[in-house]
């Protein structure tokens, strides 16, 4: 896989916006009479959204973390951190690890904040940043792409490979294609609970470590890396896994063609073709429980509350403030809105509530619920 | 890894000439270690009963806490406890008493009405300081060498979590409504290579169980108790502020250490202020314990290595801060406008304690077996309460008298000062008048040291005779050294000194399978590429037999332009997790970075086949020593 080159291009399509302005928008039948077709009532927002002119580092974010009060967005000039109004800003001088911040979590028991950035894993703890390389620790590589905190372990996703930080013996092991069933190595996205932690490996589909048993499983795409999807439901989308979520014995799993959902016994998939999906190019996915979840793709943010898709976005084409609703039966309503996320680009997503924080390629923005 | 330059740092030196060297000397070594019978009480932390009627007094040699009766000094009870017992606390409804057992990582709690012990709990690594909040639902337990603080559910004794502290976390005070626990740590920050160190006081809101903030202080290295005025508004730690990165050559001019307190808090300002206690021709070696009076007129401090409590006027000394806001630590001059009395004590004066209404204060001289009892009215000592215990001093214990007393020039430093509690001090030193930046050297731990043979990094040093003796007179002291009984004593006590337990390693000495990995790596004599590693390159023919060294030295292609030479003696293994930095100079900020970064050419070993779980593994197992 040519890996560089595609983080390149992310990068570029997110800076330049590309993404949005060449694709097409998705086939849609709109309804205009909203009310005539009883709308599913799906959540409102009215978007906040913060960039550089109002305290950001860097419009680029990668990331976002809530915090109680506080959220950290990382973003490719620093970790900012908002509280009490105000933005703070810790880069590589406050010992950082790398400038720009991928992937960020939350210590629940302890307030830490683990950051994985393209230099190293940082931990911030009132103040104080602890940084770990692959020189001066056991970390397995500096590009951190994603990481999760459960127990006293911190399971980091990275270029090469995964790996685990136990923080009361201070031990790192290593996950690679050495001692899993993973063929790359390029470690994109974890999930972590008490009995089991999945990695989202970039072209290596999902793996699922079983905690009490210790013993990896590997789910793939059947199709294997052919891009038809032959039957529906049939296991994991795509082996180009981004991004996965694991709440409440649910597997939610993000590819860059299109996004699965696994029980434990049934796969059910989602595309553009046949869901609310905005686009099957899906940076990252957040489940809120069994059956809901939220989708951060380069067309917008979606919501699915498991029958009916809401969609939240500036318009690919007007770049207007944009929600749409897609009900069981496949009928898209466009909801007016006064306010969108920053960009339609989503790469992170968090809850504070029922608000949301969403980081965007141009960007973070604060989805205020609206009763 | 290391202890020769750490001993070569610290242990004494003296009068003793080497032509003067008598052959007795040596065979001191051979006195057996005494028997539990014959146990020194070693007091090091006292407490009050709430009602002021019985003092509780932390035996660490005994392993036990002895309660007595405060007016008379009479024995009431003795409670045992863990090994190596370092701090304790009351209950706040003053009906458990909580003891931090340090060699067995637990917390003993007992009863106060029954004087039995009703649980013992598991807590970290090497447990030091315990606090349990206001609300009875938390115990704080300080773990020096897990640097962390574990939290522990009141109740059942099962670990909530575990907050990241400073290196070395081991003492605990909690303001007197509960808002805030104070956490101060015996080892710096860690920092980069030849940089000043750093140390950090931890604040924790022990209702929420979380770090709420982190006092950085520049240029602190060791600290010791910290202690807040009932008030809150004042709040005072004792430390040590080296001065590492210069020669050791001007200790006749005070550069070797500051002996000093930060105080911080509102009656302070808005930043925490160092307040030197060293005067112009005498210092205040090793402050450790604190204590405010109840009015905070007064602060007193035990100054282990001199030997004395001082006595410090907080009015004038807040107002002399107040006047002079420019940074105070190199004046030896300041301590005149605060520091009002200093009171001789015992040998190795620690923990501190006030009667509630400040009349009385409590010292424990940890090796005297004994507790002065000072009236604060006139300060002087009124009364001294001997502990059980053997009557004679034995040679053993003048050793550890000498270790901890400041024999240096005026008083300045001991060699506790960088082998703290008979460790090591997580620094390196310039120790010899060769040039700034000259051969810097790493101070290591100095446990378990028989086999380890020559001292220093050079090897220069056969034995620790000449490691102690007149080589400490040249390089460290700058004084008078101590006679030759002296420095048998001293060599005996240091040789006296066991390992500590491994954390890393099972009970049962079974390694974990990544262990076992590191081990096969360590031993190996043949690369991955199926070529023989020569027998002078293979981890286990340096760093072979059971302490991990051959007694030899090598060029591992580690050594600086700035170093005299690059052959260095080969360092033992035994408790290597603890001791980072690594290598001669300290530039190993980690294990990892020996290899990472500084054996490019495959001479400190054949690692650089390894992958990175390999060199991963070798690093497992390497803990476990």
């Amino acid at each position: 896989m040519r890996r560089g080159l595609v983080v390149g291009i992310l990068i570029a399509m997110s800076a330049a916006g590309i993404a949005g302005q060449t694709s097409a928008r998705p086939a849609r039948r709109i309804h205009a009479d909203a009310q005539a077709q009883r709308v599913p009532a799906m959540p409102r927002f009215r978007f906040e959204n913060f960039t550089t002119a109002n305290g950001l580092p860097d419009n680029h974010v990668f990331s976002v973390l809530v915090d109680g009060d506080r959220v950290w967005a990382g973003t490719e000039n620093g970790l900012a951190v908002y509280e009490n109004g105000s933005w703070k800003t810790y880069t590589t001088a406050d010992g950082l690890a790398h400038r720009a911040v991928l992937s960020l979590a939350l210590d629940q028991r302890t307030g830490d904040v683990w950051a994985g950035t393209m230099g190293g894993l940082s931990r911030i703890s009132a103040g104080r940043i602890d940084t770990y390389t692959q020189l001066n620790s056991g970390l397995s590589n500096d590009v951190v792409y994603g990481v999760a905190v459960e127990g006293e372990n911190v399971w980091v996703a990275t270029a090469a490979g995964a790996c685990r930080l136990n923080t009361r013996t201070g031990e790192w092991s290593l996950y690679n294609e050495r001692n899993t069933p993973m063929i790359e190595i390029w470690a994109y996205g974890v999930s972590a609970a008490a009995d089991k932690v999945y990695f989202a490996v970039w072209g290596s589909g999902l793996l699922e470590l079983n905690q009490k048993t210790g013993v990896w499983d590997k789910y793939d795409d059947p199709d294997g890396e052919n891009e038809i999807v032959l039957l529906k439901d049939q296991g994991l989308i795509h082996e180009i896994t981004t991004s996965v979520s694991y709440v409440d014995g649910v597997v939610w799993v993000a590819t860059y063609f299109g996004d699965s959902h696994y029980d434990g016994r049934y796969w059910h998939n989602f595309l553009t073709k046949d869901s609310g999906l905005p686009s099957n190019f899906t940076n990252t996915i957040r489940g809120v429980d069994r059956n809901r979840a939220w989708f951060g793709t380069d067309k917008g943010l979606a919501y699915y509350d498991g029958t009916n898709w809401a969609v939240y976005r500036p318009a690919l084409d007007t770049g207007k403030p944009e929600m749409t609703v897609r009900d069981g039966q496949g009928r898209v309503t466009e909801i007016p809105v006064e306010t969108a996320p920053a960009h339609h680009y989503v790469l992170g997503i968090d809850f504070q509530g029922r608000d949301l924080w969403v980081a965007t390629a141009k960007g973070l923005s604060h989805g205020i619920y609206q009763p | 890894m290391r202890g020769r330059a750490a001993v070569a740092a610290v242990c004494a030196g003296g009068l003793c000439l080497v032509l003067l060297w008598r052959p007795a000397v040596t065979r001191v070594s051979a006195q057996p270690a005494p028997t539990p019978e014959e146990r020194y009480a070693s007091p090091l932390e006292l407490l009050l009963s709430p009602d002021g009627a019985r003092l509780y007094v932390l035996c660490q040699g005994a392993d036990e806490v002895r309660v007595l009766n405060a007016a008379t000094g009479a024995v009431v009870r003795t409670i045992p406890a863990g090994h190596v017992p370092r701090g304790f606390s009351f209950s706040p409804d003053g009906r458990r008493l909580l003891v931090t057992n340090s060699w067995d990582d637990t917390v003993t709690v007992m009863d106060t009405e029954s004087g039995r012990v009703t649980a013992t709990w598991t807590a970290g690594y090497e447990p030091s300081s315990v606090v349990e909040d206001r609300a009875g639902k938390f115990l704080y337990v300080a773990d020096r060498v897990g640097d962390n603080i574990t939290v522990l559910d009141a109740a059942t004794g099962e670990e909530r979590t575990t907050l990241a502290a400073g290196r070395g976390a081991s003492y605990l005070a909690m303001t007197a409504d509960g808002s805030r626990l104070y956490a101060t740590h015996v080892y710096p920050n860690a920092a980069p290579h030849r940089t000043p160190p750093r140390s950090e006081i931890t604040v924790i809101d022990p209702a929420q169980a979380r770090v709420v903030d982190r006092m950085i202080l520049p240029d602190i290295a060791g600290m010791f108790h910290v202690a807040l005025s009932r008030d809150g508004r004042l709040g005072v730690a004792a430390e040590l502020h080296p001065k590492n990165l210069v020669p050791l050559a001007h200790v006749e001019h005070g550069w070797a250490f500051v002996d000093s307190l930060t105080v911080f808090g509102a009656d302070v300002g808005s930043k925490p202020v160092e307040v030197p206690l060293d005067e112009l021709d005498r210092y205040s070696a090793r402050p450790f314990g604190v204590a405010i009076a109840p009015d905070k007129s007064r602060i007193y401090v035990t100054l282990s290595g001199s030997e004395c409590v001082t006595v410090i006027d907080t009015k004038r000394m807040l107002a002399f801060l107040h006047a002079h806001p420019e940074p105070l630590a190199e004046d030896l001059s300041a301590s005149a406008h605060y520091v009002v009395a200093r009171i001789a004590v015992g040998k190795d004066p620690r923990g501190v304690v006030l009667s509630r209404d400040g009349s009385r204060l409590y010292v424990a001289n940890r090796l005297d077996d004994s507790i002065s009892v000072m009236d604060t009215r006139t300060d002087r000592v009124t009364r001294t309460l001997r502990l059980a215990g053997p009557e004679k001093v034995s040679p053993l214990r003048r050793g550890e008298q000498a270790f901890y007393h400041a024999y240096s020039f005026q008083g300045q430093f001991g060699c506790a000062n960088c082998h703290i509690d008979s460790t090591f001090d997580g620094l390196q030193w310039d120790l010899e008048p060769d040039g700034f930046g000259k051969d810097i050297v790493d101070n290591r731990l100095i446990e378990d040291l028989r086999g380890t043979e020559p001292f220093k990094w050079n090897g220069g040093n056969p034995t620790l005779v000449k490691e102690c003796g007149i080589r400490t007179e040249m390089y460290f002291w700058r004084s008078e050294n101590y006679d030759d009984r002296t420095l048998t004593d001293l060599v005996l006590y240091i040789r006296s000194l066991p390992s500590r337990p491994n954390r890393f390693r099972a009970g049962d000495g079974a390694l974990t399978p990544a262990q076992e990995r590191g081990r096969a790596i360590f031993d190996r004599t043949v690369d991955k590429l199926g070529q023989p590693i020569p027998e002078t390159n293979r981890c286990a023919t340096c760093h072979s037999g059971p302490k991990g060294t051959s007694q030899k030295s090598f060029d591992v292609g580690t050594g600086k332009s700035v170093d005299n030479s690059s052959v260095f003696d080969t360092p033992q293994l035994m408790s290597l997790a603890l001791t980072a930095p690594y290598l001669h100079d300290g530039s190993a900020a980690s294990l990892e970075e020996i290899w990472t970064v500084y054996n490019p050419h495959d001479r400190h070993g054949r690692t650089n086949d390894l992958t990175k779980d390999e060199l991963n593994d070798l690093i497992e197992y390497l803990r476990t020593r």
